[in-house]
């Protein structure tokens, strides 16, 4: 039962991860991959919930890429999860989907980007725009919750319908301060 | 020397493939896509020339959509190494119908023949194991092919692994086409699904 998440899951309620995981399965997303991130959780946790996405744990994200283009090859639409980190690892692998006009999406959560207080996370921030351009992907960005679904619809068409290799990046500020310290 | 790297590799794989049935086939890329080709061409073969240490991915996400037909990826000791967390996300996965098959020589055999890490002492079968598939086989003798070959067939107890020690001489390529929107193209036809 598909629907079960939806209708019991009041904590989820209407915030935009939950109005990604709608628009998701309106497009008939069947498969979810993803490294974990504390901004995808929610959607993470919607995805395991759905007996109809098969929800697959990565150990690296480039095998997100692999999976993506396997799942088409077989009928499936795939959304790979990751953060903003993980983009440089797919470098190589986003070879696959341009060399076969492969549909591909993947949502990104951004590190690195607004009051961020990890200094590692900063070079990969800077770049995953870029990391993702000069293999093709395009790069939508989405800044405001209310435009979620907008965005994540428009990202869907230009992937499953157009063969497009898309990126929505999912931006910081959306995420929240990260709390370091218990009391502060 | 049966235990040692022996087996003709593209005897191996012919030997494998023969009556493959519903078989949907994915290959690493280099000396497996090229075996594979030469055991006879099919339109449920999908080979990669590239996105090296992503066949076993491929593979899974095909298998997952896929849940009623076998699928077996065909790949080399470097390939699967390279993407050797994959056989974690795999195991933990668990789709039934899956097989990874690992033409394993011990050596990177596309450039330059140079020792791999199985050559210089790691078990695969091992680490398959450590990381939870369900069945592991090694493969040395021909007739062990022909003992193993009806797994492949199977849609309910998976995800397996067989590693085939085969040797390191050289092969008279032979390559299969490269055109990767053919592939696709060519590969979802035959499963009946819609080409646009």
């Amino acid at each position: 039962m598909d629907d079960v998440a939806i209708k019991d899951d009041a904590r989820i309620g209407q915030g935009w991860p939950f109005q990604i995981y709608k628009t998701l399965k309106e497009f008939g997303v069947a498969q979810i991959s993803y490294v974990p991130d504390a901004g995808h959780s929610q959607l993470i946790e919607l995805s395991h919930d759905d007996r109809a996405i098969q929800t697959t744990v990565l150990t690296t994200e480039e095998e997100g890429v692999a999976l993506s283009t396997g799942a088409w090859l077989g009928g499936d639409r795939a959304v790979l999860l990751m953060q903003s980190s993980g983009v440089g690892n797919c470098v190589n692998m986003f070879s696959l989907a341009a060399s076969c006009r492969l549909p591909f999406l993947t949502l990104v959560t951004m590190r690195g980007e607004w009051a961020e207080f990890n200094p590692w996370q900063i070079p990969m921030g800077k770049a995953t725009s870029q990391a993702l351009e000069i293999m093709g992907v395009t790069v939508l960005r989405l800044d405001r919750p209310e435009d979620a679904e907008e965005v994540v619809s428009a990202a869907c068409s230009l992937a499953f319908e157009s063969d497009q290799q898309v990126a929505v990046l999912i931006s910081q500020r959306m995420l929240g301060r990260k709390k370091w310290t218990e009391t502060r | 020397m049966a235990r040692d790297f022996s087996l003709n590799r593209r005897e191996a794989v012919k030997a494998l493939l023969v009556d493959r049935g519903d078989l949907l086939v994915v290959t690493g890329l280099g000396s497996s896509s090229y075996d594979v080709f030469d055991a006879g061409e099919h339109p449920g073969n999908f080979y990669l020339w590239g996105a090296m240490g992503g066949a076993a991915m491929v593979g899974l996400g095909l298998a997952l959509a896929q849940p009623k037909r076998p699928v077996a990826i065909v790949t080399g000791d470097g390939e699967q190494l390279m993407g050797i967390g994959s056989l974690l996300t795999i195991a933990v996965k668990k789709p039934g119908n899956l097989t990874i098959v690992v033409l394993d020589n011990g050596h990177f055999g596309e450039t330059g023949m140079q020792i791999s890490h199985t050559g210089l002492g790691a078990r695969l079968d091992v680490i398959a194991t450590g990381a939870g598939l369900r069945s592991v086989t090694e493969i040395t003798e021909m007739k062990d092919i022909t003992d193993f070959r009806h797994k492949l067939q199977s849609i309910g107890d998976g995800p397996r692994l067989a590693r085939i020690r085969i040797a390191s001489g050289h092969l008279e390529r032979a390559l299969p086409p490269r055109d990767g929107v053919f592939l696709k193209n060519r590969f979802r036809e035959n499963l009946g699904l819609p080409v646009t």
